[in-house]
């Protein structure tokens, strides 16, 4: 009865499948790909949906330069310490090393299906399976032609789940609990931005596999260029929020990610860094990793590595610029000139065609930067400026959601129960962005990690078989929840004549700008240098919770606003979860992406350790909570 | 740098309900206006939230006309450089246009297999449901090298 079915009033689709696949980057690729294949003969019914469309959703949409993280031989263990000392001590050395045994054949299929792997000479027909050398950019990256990484690796997924059983462009905006057990997944809701549909799905389990959180800080550039986010703009928290409402442990949400990039354009520089061997100097060409690497003795061993945390090399950064010697620059001149001391002409053009792949295949707002001001490499030095703050699982972060690992890496006993990927809400599993203290997967460990969680959804669901999903709440309640915005829109839009400024409803748009001001100013974001301390923190909470009220007056004048209204909704729990964290934990673990200025060290003695937390969506209120720290495998320790 | 359409390019992709861009924008930014009343253009699509632009060149890249480019973004870039790509069924050409008229071309392959052909479970292993709680994905035959004696904690 599609038909009738208008604005506000959206036909309701109930669907029962066994397993839920909720996003469609990297994560669910690799968990379509993998639980295909594991369902055959069960009788087992999988749906993946994706508020997007396959191709070009999540994270590696626009494409990449590199897979950074391929093994080649190298030892799990290896890099999980590797993982640990870059996310300054508090990861789970389970998580990180499981990836590390599982991420090479995801590699190696991505290879067998299309996507270009640049080798060393000699071996350029050689597939890596079979011991082709790569060309590496650091010691777990390998350089790739990935324009069209993503196309290549959802037409794998889409294929192993059949048309039938995707649904692209309905975003499932909330998780419904099971109605005899508050602690287990039942369901899930969400709308079509095309069509008026709500759709409410049941199950036994469900991988929630929707990113990290953007823009939830007011980002340096405010106009037009308010979408050129370093991660993708499209992320909107909506892995954390709809967790943490569901009762899912969430794990170091005070961790985040500010990543130093070429200013503006935020184009990738670990090519630059590694590959071209490029510097970052100050205004006066001095290098100030050099120049500051006293500096970095104060953060034993994380600062003494071979590669300091990325933290640390930010602290340094931000200490030059705080001292008036900025801008900082990549120099890209004096890199390329000495590459070009030992090479011949037709290599240098080469060289320079690597360069601006680098940022054509994953970044092409920078190519245009430079397009825009006549910098050429070769010539001119390029800026670069940390960026706003990202929440994130899979880069060079660990914000996330807690859960069960592998049983056989000697993990204390509360690190598993049962089912690899669960969270601690029954039914309700995760990867990629959405696994918390782990981080360093990118691309290739996503993948690997939704064919892991495969595996564990899959026992779940045939140790359940006959279980019965029954929501907490009744259906027609919830599609009145999820269409408040509409109603409120239709109920007060005639009330004045600019339908936005309205004294009953707040845009979508304003909200967001809100959340960002807020988080900007209070919770470590760039107008204050990234410090904050308990007394700035505890505005932000009074300003956050009538922020939370009033997200319930968005409105929505279309369904594409609606998509919008959702997303800012995520983003306000994700940014509550980041402050209730950052104001839990007494130190500054993380100098370089945030300062508590009151209690500015590394505490080793007291803080080592995870800090969790729950969230009540009946009381809309937070637990936070220490949980102990071990090493599975050994580790520098200051001397 | 948000992308826009051009009015002299854009068919709206002959009048079916969705255009190409508009199926493949991960942000949905992409809209057809159909009678013309948002944009003044009817049958012709526009970039509906041009500040919410990742630049990520899908809909550039997708376009059958070649009607979608980008505009650096106005408040950070200055006029009249361009980034335009053409991209193929296995490569990708791009043409770089500064600001002072020097240009860049470059080509690079974008994937080795035909459009299409990937096969996901040829000469595969089938899964063998009796080790769904072991560690091994259904391809890993063999198990990735790994030296155990590191694990500091187990017996």
């Amino acid at each position: 009865m599609s038909t009738e079915a208008t604005f506000g009033n959206p036909q309701v689709v109930e669907e029962t499948v066994d397993i839920l696949l909720i996003g469609g980057g990297m994560a669910a690729c690799g968990a379509a790909y993998e639980i295909m294949r594991w369902t055959e003969g069960t009788g087992l019914k999988v749906k993946l949906v994706d508020k997007a469309a396959m191709d070009r959703s999540g994270a590696v949409a626009q494409g990449l330069s590199a897979i950074n993280t391929y093994m080649g031989g190298q030892d799990p263990a290896d890099y999980a310490r590797m993982v640990a000392n870059d996310l300054m001590g508090i990861t789970r050395d389970d998580l990180a090393y499981d990836v590390g045994r599982h991420v090479d054949d995801s590699v190696h299929l991505f290879e067998e299906w299309g996507l270009p792997i640049w080798k060393q000479p000699g071996d350029e027909d050689k597939p890596l399976k079979d011991g082709g050398k790569p060309v590496r950019s650091g010691k777990w990256q390998i350089m790739i032609n990935g324009e069209s990484y993503k196309v290549i690796v959802a037409e794998a997924a889409k294929k192993a789940l059949g048309m039938d059983n995707i649904q692209e462009r309905v975003f499932i905006v909330k998780l419904v609990n099971d109605k005899k057990d508050p602690k287990r997944v039942a369901g899930a809701v969400g709308f079509s931005v095309r069509d008026h549909k709500v759709y409410v799905y049941k199950f036994k389990a469900c991988l929630l596999v929707a990113g990290g959180a953007v823009n939830i800080f007011r980002p340096r550039s405010v106009g037009e260029g308010t979408g050129r986010a370093w991660y993708p703009v499209w992320n909107a928290g909506s892995t954390y929020a709809m967790a943490a409402e569901a009762g899912a442990e969430l794990t170091m949400m005070e961790n985040r990610f500010v990543p130093a990039r070429f200013k503006d354009g935020y184009g990738p520089v670990g090519a630059w860094f590694l590959l071209f061997k490029a510097k970052a100097v100050n205004a006066f060409g001095e290098v100030y990793m050099e120049r500051n690497k006293e500096m970095l003795k104060q953060y034993p061993p994380y600062g003494l590595a071979h590669v300091p945390a990325s933290c640390l090399r930010n602290h340094l950064m931000l200490h030059e610029m705080k001292e008036g010697r900025g801008p900082i620059y990549m120099d890209t001149p004096t890199a390329l000139a000495k590459l070009a001391e030992t090479m011949t002409p037709k290599e240098i053009k080469h060289l320079e065609a690597e360069a601006w792949e680098d940022f054509l295949d994953m970044c092409i707002g920078q190519a245009g930067v430079w397009a825009g001001e006549n910098i050429e490499p070769e010539k001119k030095p390029s800026e670069l400026m940390p960026t706003e703050p990202y929440l994130l699982g899979s880069h060079s972060g660990c914000s996330g959601i807690w859960v069960s690992g592998p049983e056989d890496l000697g993990a204390p006993d509360d690190w598993h129960w049962g089912y690899r990927s669960m969270t601690t809400v029954k039914g309700l599993f995760t990867a990629g962005d959405g696994v918390g203290a782990s981080g360093h997967k990118f691309s290739s460990g996503s993948h690997a990690e939704g064919r892991i969680a495969a595996k564990g959804m899959v026992k779940f669901a045939l140790d359940n078989k006959s279980w019965v999903p029954e929501l907490d709440t009744p259906v027609s309640e919830l599609v009145e929840e999820i269409y408040r915005p509409v109603r409120t829109f239709l109920q007060h839009k005639d009330y004045t004549t600019a339908i936005d400024v309205n004294p009953n409803y707040i845009t979508p748009r304003m909200l967001q700008f809100r959340l960002q001001k807020i988080m900007d100013e209070y919770v470590a974001g760039v107008a204050t240098w990234y410090q904050t301390n308990a007394k700035m923190l505890a505005v932000a909470e009074e300003k956050l919770e009538m922020l939370k009220e009033d997200a319930l007056k968005m409105r929505a004048k279309d369904l594409h606003e609606l998509l919008r209204a959702w997303e800012n909704y995520h983003r306000v729990l994700a940014a509550e979860a980041h402050m209730k964290h950052i104001q839990f934990r007494e130190e500054s673990r993380y100098p370089g992406f945030y300062y508590r200025m009151d209690f500015n060290v590394v505490d080793e003695k007291n803080w080592k350790c995870f800090v969790n937390s729950t969230y009540d969506r009946k009381t809309k209120k937070w637990n936070v909570f220490k949980r102990p720290h071990v090493d599975l495998v050994s580790k520098p320790t200051a001397p | 740098m948000p992308t826009f359409v051009r009015t002299d390019k854009c068919d709206g992709c002959k009048g079916q309900d969705k255009t190409a861009c508009m199926y493949i924008c991960p942000h949905d930014l992409m809209l057809l206006d159909k009678d013309g009343s948002k944009t003044g253009h009817a049958m012709k699509a526009f970039n509906q939230e041009p500040e919410q632009c990742w630049e990520c060149y899908s809909c550039v890249k997708i376009c059958p006309q070649n009607a979608i480019e980008a505009r650096h973004y106005a408040d950070v870039v200055p006029m009249g450089g361009s980034v335009q790509p053409l991209r193929g069924t296995d490569s990708i050409m791009w043409t770089i246009k500064f600001r002072n008229g020097s240009m860049k071309r470059f080509k690079f392959p974008i994937r080795t297999t035909p459009e299409g052909s990937i096969n996901p479970y040829a000469n595969k292993p089938k899964a063998d449901i009796s080790k769904i709680a072991d560690m091994a994905l259904f391809t890993e035959g063999k198990p990735y090298p790994c030296d155990r004696s590191q694990l500091i904690r187990v017996k």
